[in-house]
């Protein structure tokens, strides 16, 4: 299996390492890097609970290759609070009750975190549809939902108060 | 935005959106200030910083030294004989280190099989033949992930095709035979019977109604979204086995282990970490654990083995798969009478059900729901088939779902039949009285059904829909309005009639309150999401004043958690959840001792005031539970035991019957057939209420549950047994766009036995919804004739029979 060095950063930390060709994304980030919020739940594209960022878009990692990151900015569940304080998202699941068993989470939040950055002021049907692509088996999305919704009224009022804490890394 | 450190803030004392007009039933009650965060609070869940930060720990994330991986090699037939297995080219491959096969495991003391927990026996590895499609045929160990998973096509079987068999009624004819191993070449497994036949027959012959349905509970799969898994850790020198693994009763598998190994039981330590989901699923004992704990034991290194999601889907245990013909008789006066129910459980290739073992199809009686009727006869059957074995929960306790499913349906097709609207068809017949002893046997502990049924009428506006129906029917526009007033039974279970392989159904909680004032405390269940190292704590902050945030709840470690028979079929609360608050009141009496000791005074003068014991009369001379708690290490009375710690093991005197009444509407596009669900109003008794917000989240989820198998899962196997349903791309869970928006309330009866007064409420939703949203897609219907639509009611079948009846675009 052929191998090739790859220079990327993740959540602002550049690495280089070298993988094989075949190696997944989400194996890269997980058993390299030891960034184990990122989850698999079925290796087919379907589930999302391996969403992370690539270059601000939200990708499902387990059918991305390692090697076709390289050179890009991911942003992974690890990098999305800063300096110790939480993410609207973060605040909103938490305070919401967005999570049960927690599996899905880290998918649901980084799905979340590319809709509010392309539509900070979603509608109801907007979150359900920009989160569509992430499966949860516990919440019923009722409280996902709330929890998206809490996170978008948090992010406007803190631009407006703080002059923009961009929530972009 | 809020500091990481500033965790514990923000408790609304009630719950938001509580009813305007909220009469004694409905309101929760609270006892404790938000500072000490006992039951009825929204107390924000204590795991779940971890989780939205990505630091959660489940089985794939535990990474040893010099681990290895396991895959597996699983079967392209559902019945063939072995003829041979070639693995000499994967042993070749760099980095391969074990192949185990079904002779390996018969080597090491007759491994390859296993029991069920329905005391059948169930292939670890085959030797001879398989019995069902993706049967794990054998297991390979390498080096790396990628290896092991290139190396299992390195391994050559050779089969011989044996004829399968895939429809329970083929197989009651024993043409193919399943289970040759067994002396009874039959696929016959057991019959059971519950309920009085001949009282039965003779209120249907007298019945002036009688109404039949045949229907079928599809097969359907958990779909937790973390897979199975598991890493073994076996250390040769200190003989010690140490097992993470995602298992929803870690303390009967550590027996289960024992027993099935030989290994010691001390020298077994099971955790379960963090698990993404369970349901029911993460309950059996997987053929891949124990390949994987040998693999650990041969090479005496850690292995890891994770299910991929075909794997999942194909293999594990499935939930339903019942096959029923129903009859309810009613009087002259649309009474109902009695249920004669005659039933055939597909078991798969073993009797591998997670049910209490003298329970074959698990509480399965409680099918006569929220109705008094004179008598009923329930009767089922198991069949072996060469489909995967299992008949787990799928969020429901031990078969209750089939039950309520018949009871609702055939309930709506009396009232049709009658033509009574089913809202005053349930209320007429509701059961009234409590405790109840049903026809077959069970003793309802307590019940308010009409109450529940009023508030969900009344939040959906009833009247109001049927007049709207009404005007669109006319319009030729399909709408149905679909009702469920179920009854569940959960919490097994008293020791008299529950144990699982012998081990009784108590469940446990130890709790150690430190000299500061804080406390850890540890269960014998184990959390799949369900929040419990919250609600645990707010149920020991409600008997003892401790604030909820200073009690550290565990579970999960066989090495330090008392001995549970874990969590699945609502049984938490119920169990262990009081024996939180026994061993809590254990330590109260302690605490009133010492109390009385400080303050100088009898033990008869002290009263309790949410937090302390104070003097009667003179409330300013009291000792807190902390000061309490400070004295038992520094300055206890002479002649009593230092510490402050008690355990508990619960053994409940019933089971707890939490019930509810959904009402569902739905709207159906003529050109399409699909089915949209525009408003489903959920009202739930749980009893007592330990946290609102969880309580909302256990059912929305539960909702979406049932919302899933009414319109959408089914695993579906083609004739040769292949299933066809092993993706998610197949197989259809719910996302946030076909999931409506749950409109929740409740109302509150406590349960009389329970210490807590509470019930459970996990798995009610699932239980309750199915039949709320076929009989609105029913009643949408039935003035085209439609009667009965069988699960999952995909927009095909409604399509056709839109087609068969005239009704175009």
């Amino acid at each position: 299996m052929s191998k090739h060095t790859i220079t990327l950063t993740v959540n602002g930390n550049e690495f280089t390492r070298e993988v094989e060709s075949r190696t997944l994304l989400v194996h890269f980030v997980r058993e390299d890097l030891d960034l184990t919020g990122t989850h698999i739940g079925c290796d087919t594209t379907s589930c999302g609970a391996c969403t992370l960022l690539v270059n601000g878009r939200a990708i499902k990692s387990c059918t991305m290759f390692a090697v076709q990151a390289n050179g890009a900015a991911v942003e992974t569940i690890e990098g999305v609070a800063q300096n110790g304080d939480l993410h609207p998202l973060q605040e909103g699941f938490w305070e919401k009750h967005g999570l049960q068993c927690g599996y899905c989470t880290p998918g649901m939040i980084m799905s979340a975190k590319q809709l509010l950055e392309q539509n900070p002021n979603p509608t109801e049907e907007e979150i359900r549809w920009g989160i569509s692509g992430n499966l949860c088996r516990c919440t019923g999305y009722n409280k996902i939902v709330e929890a998206i919704q809490y996170a978008a009224a948090k992010a406007r009022e803190g631009q407006t108060e703080a002059g923009g804490e961009e929530a972009s890394s | 935005m809020s500091h990481l450190d500033d965790r514990f803030e923000h408790h609304t004392p009630k719950p938001e959106g509580a009813s305007a007009k909220v009469d004694l039933v409905d309101e929760v009650q609270i006892k404790t200030p938000p500072e000490i965060c006992g039951m009825g609070h929204r107390m924000k869940r204590k795991e779940d910083p971890r989780f939205i930060q990505g630091k959660g720990n489940y089985v794939d994330d535990v990474k040893l030294p010099g681990m290895l991986y396991m895959d597996i090699v699983r079967s392209p037939y559902a019945h063939a004989r072995i003829v041979s297995i070639d693995d000499s080219e994967a042993l070749a491959t760099e980095g391969v280190v074990a192949v185990i096969k079904g002779q390996d495991l018969e080597a090491a003391g007759g491994l390859h099989w296993m029991p069920t927990l329905m005391s059948d026996t169930q292939m670890v590895l085959p030797i001879d033949k398989v019995v069902y499609y993706a049967q794990e045929v054998c297991a390979v160990v390498a080096t790396d992930r990628y290896i092991a998973a290139d190396a299992i096509e390195k391994i050559f079987v050779e089969y011989e095709p044996l004829e399968p068999v895939v429809d329970p009624h083929e197989a009651m004819k024993d043409k193919v035979i399943v289970r040759e191993d067994k002396e009874q070449k039959t696929n016959h497994i057991w019959h059971w019977e519950a309920g009085d036949k001949e009282a039965t027959d003779r209120v249907f012959s007298e019945a002036a109604h009688v109404v039949e349905q045949t229907m079928h509970i599809p097969r359907l799969h958990v779909s937790s979204i973390e897979t199975c898994g598991m890493v073994a850790n076996y250390n040769k020198a200190t003989e010690h086995m140490q097992i993470y693994m995602t298992s929803q009763a870690p303390h009967a598998h550590r027996t289960v282990f024992a027993l099935v190994s030989g290994l010691p039981e001390h020298k077994i330590q099971i955790i379960s970490p963090d698990i993404g989901g369970g349901f029911g699923g993460k309950v059996p004992v997987y053929p891949g654990y124990v390949c994987c704990a040998v693999a650990s034991l041969v090479t005496g290194k850690p292995v890891k083995w994770i299910e991929d999601r075909s794997e999942n889907l194909q293999a594990d245990s499935f939930a339903r798969d019942y096959h029923i013909t129903a009859e309810m008789a009613a009087d002259a006066d649309g009474m109902i009478t009695g249920l004669r129910v005659k039933t055939l459980s597909d078991c798969g290739a073993a009797d591998a059900a997670a049910n209490p073992s003298k329970f074959p199809a698990g509480l399965y009686s409680i099918c006569t729901g929220s109705y008094d009727m004179q008598a009923a006869h329930i009767e089922v059957d198991g069949v072996y088939t060469t489909k995967p074995p299992g008949g787990v929960a799928y969020r429901c306790s031990f078969r209750v779902t089939e039950a309520v499913h018949m009871i609702e349906r055939v309930t709506d097709i009396m009232a049709a039949e009658l033509g009574q609207d089913p809202a005053e068809l349930r209320r007429k017949n509701f059961i009234r009285e409590f405790p109840y002893k049903s026809p077959t046997g069970w003793e309802y502990d307590s019940g308010n059904y009409e109450a529940a049924l009023d508030k969900a009428m009344e939040t959906i506006g009833y009247a109001e829909l049927r007049r709207e129906q009404a005007e669109k029917r006319a319009r030729g526009e399909l709408m149905g309005i679909g009702i469920s007033s179920f009854t569940e039974v959960v919490g097994a279970g008293p020791s008299r009639d529950y144990d699982i392989l012998g081990i009784k159904m108590f469940d446990s909680a130890e709790i150690r309150i430190h000299p500061t004032g804080k406390a850890i405390a540890r269960f014998g269940t184990k959390s799949q999401g369900q929040g419990h190292e919250t609600t645990y704590a707010q149920i020991i902050a409600e008997e003892l004043g401790l604030p909820a945030a200073d009690v550290q709840v565990e579970e999960g470690d066989t090495d330090t958690a008392p001995y549970g028979l874990g969590t699945y079929a609502s049984r938490s609360t119920p169990t262990a959840g009081a024996a939180g608050a026994m061993a809590a009141r254990k330590i109260k009496a302690k605490a009133k001792k010492i109390a009385a000791y400080l303050l100088e005074v009898g033990e008869d003068d002290l009263e309790w005031n949410v937090d302390r014991f104070q003097v009667k009369g003179s409330p300013e001379q009291a000792k807190t539970i902390q000061d309490i708690a400070f004295a038992a290490y520094t300055n206890h009375p002479p002649g009593m035991e230092a510490g402050l710690e008690a355990t508990d093991y619960y053994d409940p005197p019933n089971l707890t019957f939490p019930f509810g009444t959904y009402i569902c509407v739905v709207d159906i596009d003529k050109g399409t057939g699909e089915v949209k669900v525009r408003r489903f109003v959920a009202i739930d008794d749980c009893g007592h209420i330990i946290n609102p917000m969880v309580v909302e989240g256990q059912v929305h989820g539960g909702l979406t549950m049932g919302l899933a198998p009414a319109l959408f899962e089914e695993i579906v196997y083609d004739e040769n047994g292949q299933n066809l349903s092993g993706t998610f791309a197949d197989y259809l869970l719910p996302t946030a766009v076909e999931s409506p928006k749950w409109e929740t309330g409740h109302t509150i009866t406590p349960s009389p036995h329970h210490p807590l007064g509470a019930k459970g409420i996990g798995e009610s939703p699932t239980v309750g919804a199915p039949p709320a949203i076929v009989n609105a897609v029913v009643d949408a219907l039935s003035h085209l004739g439609v009667k009965h639509i069988e699960i999952p009611i995909t927009p095909e079948k409604v399509w056709k029979l839109l087609r068969e009846a005239g009704v175009t675009d």
